[in-house]
């Protein structure tokens, strides 16, 4: 029996690794680049007219790029934090996303030459008074972006309450509603997120100088070679100030870096289109519209989620029988070993679980695999899941009172077959409701793959909050979505409940 | 591995005894459960073994059965001889080293029977084989809850004979029929009465063939109105030349159904012979004091 299970699941195993391999075709012509599509406007962000495209200046850049060096640039999404970690893990060959050129950065991996120059800019209310230089901020409360340049300088400053963010929309949304006293984030950012709010203004001079690189491999040399070249070609063609101008990002700093000082006189059509998408007052029928244009976003996240849920869940049903049987049954170091996984992966949390699977593994000396998300996410999720169905399991052996495993060895069966055909299947009727409470629980859990760049529901919930600055109507679409998925494997749950209750007398009406 | 099983049912011949038992010897931890147990058996006799709550008679069915292991002494049941030789010594060395373990296993309802000793493979093979000609049954009615009555009877048959279904279902209608219970077939255990569940849990022992019956206190949980439908079963076995044991407080039963009776006291036989001598006409003091305490 215990054979037929190792088959099983190792066709599972083996089923989705071959499946995810389909997916990810690694065409020789393709350049992968990494990019957060929440960290949005103006650098890679969801075009809110059609939130499945993405644009950006950094888009129009990479296309530029990719078109010259004759190959076709495609997104891989990333969380910010995580950028050059998925570099290293090769999910991606470059990351661009307003990386700024630091020294401690150079030290992992290679810069491109600057592509972009630019400073931090302070944003306040518009009724604040006094806030224009980084010293007037000494004793305030200031938002900025985690890991970046404004932080550090905030931070070196001293004397100012800094409080990171992970996203600048929500730091904006804060200094609005009055929780912070003033924002500091590269000036890009604040042109977009606040240039345009009625309650906000942006104040004061400069503050630093920024420059933006593509972050390649250290190992990567021919490719860093190909893209300095690149750049440079756009520099000299006047084709990056164009795509500048377009997102009205021209700058002072990019006149004096490309020695150009001529007028500009460019309409900034791209930042007009995104000025034309925010802050206007929309209409019920429009925003039902656009919640409608969400449903195919959400209804491919939903098919993620559910399909990790489904072979998560899978993985930790026949995993926790295993580890079941070695706890209850196997003699002395089996038995111990699975009460130690038990022990260690219900005492750490899954997020830790996630990361290290997904981020720590692949660096392992000898052993070292590098495992697609998908994969990542199953495993992580499933070997979690695993250890708290091997609880219920014993539970439901304990459920089953000793005289059975007597009654069955007398009548001379092994241990084994008693097992098999008088304790398991009575043992099974215990665990079905807990087993059903742990999938839900299980399918809510999933949004923590997102950590692992799976793009799911919660994640794509995140996309479009960002993307459209609301909350709220997309909230309650992703929650109904979430029950609606559950809601088949309950009702499943009670039909098997009630097949596998031998007395029908104990099945509870509803 | 050859092992030394008398298949050739020769104890058929021979001395006649199906069942012997040469000093048996069984510890709880410290406790002496069993005191140097000598038992004769003769095929198709209905052997009573009566005695006080705690006295060692379940515990001696149990080692009969190898559902605990005995510590040391010789069995030797329908042809099959189990042997050991622990000194008191020894067993309570052992006692020491895996206090905690037992501690541990008492714990835990899926003990091995014989997992607090070390056994060789030789004496778990026999054991095994002991068991499906030894036939069994429990106070608390152990029928599997999952499974219909039908189901309950031919589903040792089916996995450890590997019998067919067609054969072992043919046989299983013949045994529910013999216990009166033939139209009961469908139903599940939840659905029978004390009475009806303990001769299922009969048919089910019958099916596998046993040489040898043995019930522990077949009849103490089930409701006076009930205990009679059982006890006819067994009469009716013991018509038919079946070797049974009953550890029982039905006096009345071992009185008139049995050819000898046992009285155990304190890990002990203290006297045994036929119903009429022991009932009227104990040897021993205290065989007399537990009877006439009963009487009461």
């Amino acid at each position: 029996m215990k054979n037929k299970m190792k088959y099983g699941f190792l066709t599972i195993l083996i089923l989705s690794v071959s499946f995810i391999s389909l997916l990810a075709q690694n065409h020789k012509y393709i350049l992968r680049y990494g990019a957060d599509a929440e960290s949005g406007a103006p650098y890679v962000f969801q075009d809110p007219k059609d939130p499945k495209h993405l644009i950006g200046f950094e888009v129009d850049l990479i296309n530029a790029i990719a078109e010259d060096l004759g190959m076709k640039a495609v997104h891989v999404q990333n969380e910010w934090d995580g950028l050059i970690m998925g570099m290293e893990r090769n999910d991606y060959d470059i990351a661009i996303n307003g990386l700024e050129i630091t020294p401690d950065r150079e030290e992992k991996v290679n810069f491109s030459i600057p592509y972009y120059l630019t400073y931090e800019q302070i944003a306040i209310r518009r009724d604040q008074e006094g806030i224009n230089t980084l010293s007037d901020l000494i004793g305030k409360k200031v938002g900025t972006l985690n890991n970046s340049l404004a932080e550090r300088i905030l931070r070196a400053k001293g004397g100012i309450d800094v409080r990171g963010y992970t996203d600048e929309d929500k730091s904006y949304n804060d200094l609005e509603y009055g929780r912070l006293d003033a924002v500091l984030i590269d000036q890009p950012v604040a042109l977009y997120y606040a240039g345009w709010n009625p309650q906000l203004k942006l104040t004061g001079q400069p503050i630093g100088e920024i420059s933006y690189g593509i972050v390649l491999r250290k190992s990567d040399t021919l490719l860093l070679n190909k893209i300095n070249r690149s750049i440079e070609k756009l520099k000299k063609s006047g084709k990056l100030r164009t795509i500048l101008e377009k997102w009205n990002l021209w700058n002072f700093m990019m006149e004096s870096y490309l020695d150009d000082h001529t007028e500009s006189n460019d309409p900034h059509t791209a930042y007009q289109e995104y000025l034309a998408t925010q802050g206007q007052t929309t209409t019920f029928m429009t925003l039902m519209k656009r919640y409608i244009s969400f449903l195919p976003m959400f209804g491919e996240a939903a098919l993620v989620t559910l399909s990790i849920s489904i072979v998560a869940m899978l993985v930790a049903v026949f995993v926790g029988l295993i580890v079941v049987l070695l706890r209850v049954y196997a003699p002395n170091p089996l038995s111990k070993l699975a009460t130690l996984y038990i022990e260690t992966i219900r005492g750490t949390p899954l997020l830790v679980q996630l990361y290290f699977i997904y981020y720590a593994l692949p660096v392992i000396p000898y052993i070292g695999v590098r495992i697609s998300p998908f994969v990542a996410a199953v495993l992580g999720l499933g070997l979690n899941y695993a250890a708290y169905e091997a609880e219920n399991y014993r539970a439901g052996l304990f459920s089953v009172p000793r005289g059975q495993m007597e009654a069955a060895i007398s009548l001379g069966m092994t241990r084994n077959q008693a097992l098999r055909h008088i304790i398991l299947p009575q043992a099974f009727r215990f665990v079905i409701p807990p087993m059903t409470n742990d999938f839900i629980s299980l399918l809510k859990d999933s949004s923590l793959v997102s950590v692992i760049t799976m793009v799911e529901l919660t994640r794509v919930y995140n996309q479009i909050g960002a993307t459209y600055f609301d909350y709220l109507g997309p909230g309650i679409l992703v929650a109904v979505i979430y029950l609606l998925i559950g809601l088949p494997f309950i009702r499943l749950a009670r039909v098997a409940e009630r097949k596998y209750t031998y007395d029908k007398r104990k099945i509870i009406k509803r | 591995m050859k092992l030394e099983i008398d298949d050739s049912q020769s104890y058929l011949q021979g001395d006649n005894n199906i069942i012997s038992i040469k000093d048996l010897q069984k510890y709880f931890q410290k406790t002496h459960v069993l005191k140097s147990i000598n038992l004769q058996v003769n095929k198709g006799d209905l052997v009573s073994i009566i005695g006080r709550s705690g006295c060692g008679k379940t515990t001696l069915l149990r080692c009969m059965n190898c559902l605990e292991v005995f510590d040391s002494g010789t069995i030797r049941i329908a042809g099959i001889t189990l042997s050991r030789a622990r000194t008191e010594a020894e067993v309570s060395r052992d006692i020491r080293n895996r206090t905690g373990k037992i501690r541990k296993n008492l714990k835990s309802p899926f003990r091995k029977p014989d997992e607090d000793t070390e056994l060789d493979e030789d004496f778990h093979i026999k054991s095994q084989i002991l068991r499906t000609r030894v036939g069994m049954l429990f106070q608390n009615l152990n029928l599997f809850p999952h499974l219909n009555v039908l189901e309950n009877v031919v589903k040792a048959p089916i996995i450890v004979k590997g019998e067919s279904h067609e054969q072992s279902v043919h046989r299983a209608v013949q045994l529910l029929d013999k216990v009166g219970l033939k139209d009961f077939i469908k139903r599940y255990p939840y659905q029978l009465s004390g009475g009806q569940a303990q001769r299922v849990a009969i048919a089910r022992a019958l099916a596998m063939s046993p040489h040898v019956m043995m019930y522990d206190e077949p009849t103490s949980a089930l409701d006076p109105e009930l205990v009679e439908e059982v006890l006819q079963v067994m009469r009716t076995l013991h018509e038919e030349g079946m070797t049974q044991i009953v550890v029982t407080h039905a006096m009345y039963f071992a009185k008139t159904a049995s050819d000898t009776v046992i009285y155990m006291e304190d890990g002990k036989i203290v006297e045994s012979g036929p119903p009429e001598k022991i009932f009227s006409n104990p040897r021993d003091y205290r065989t007399k004091q537990y009877l006439s305490s009963i009487k009461e």
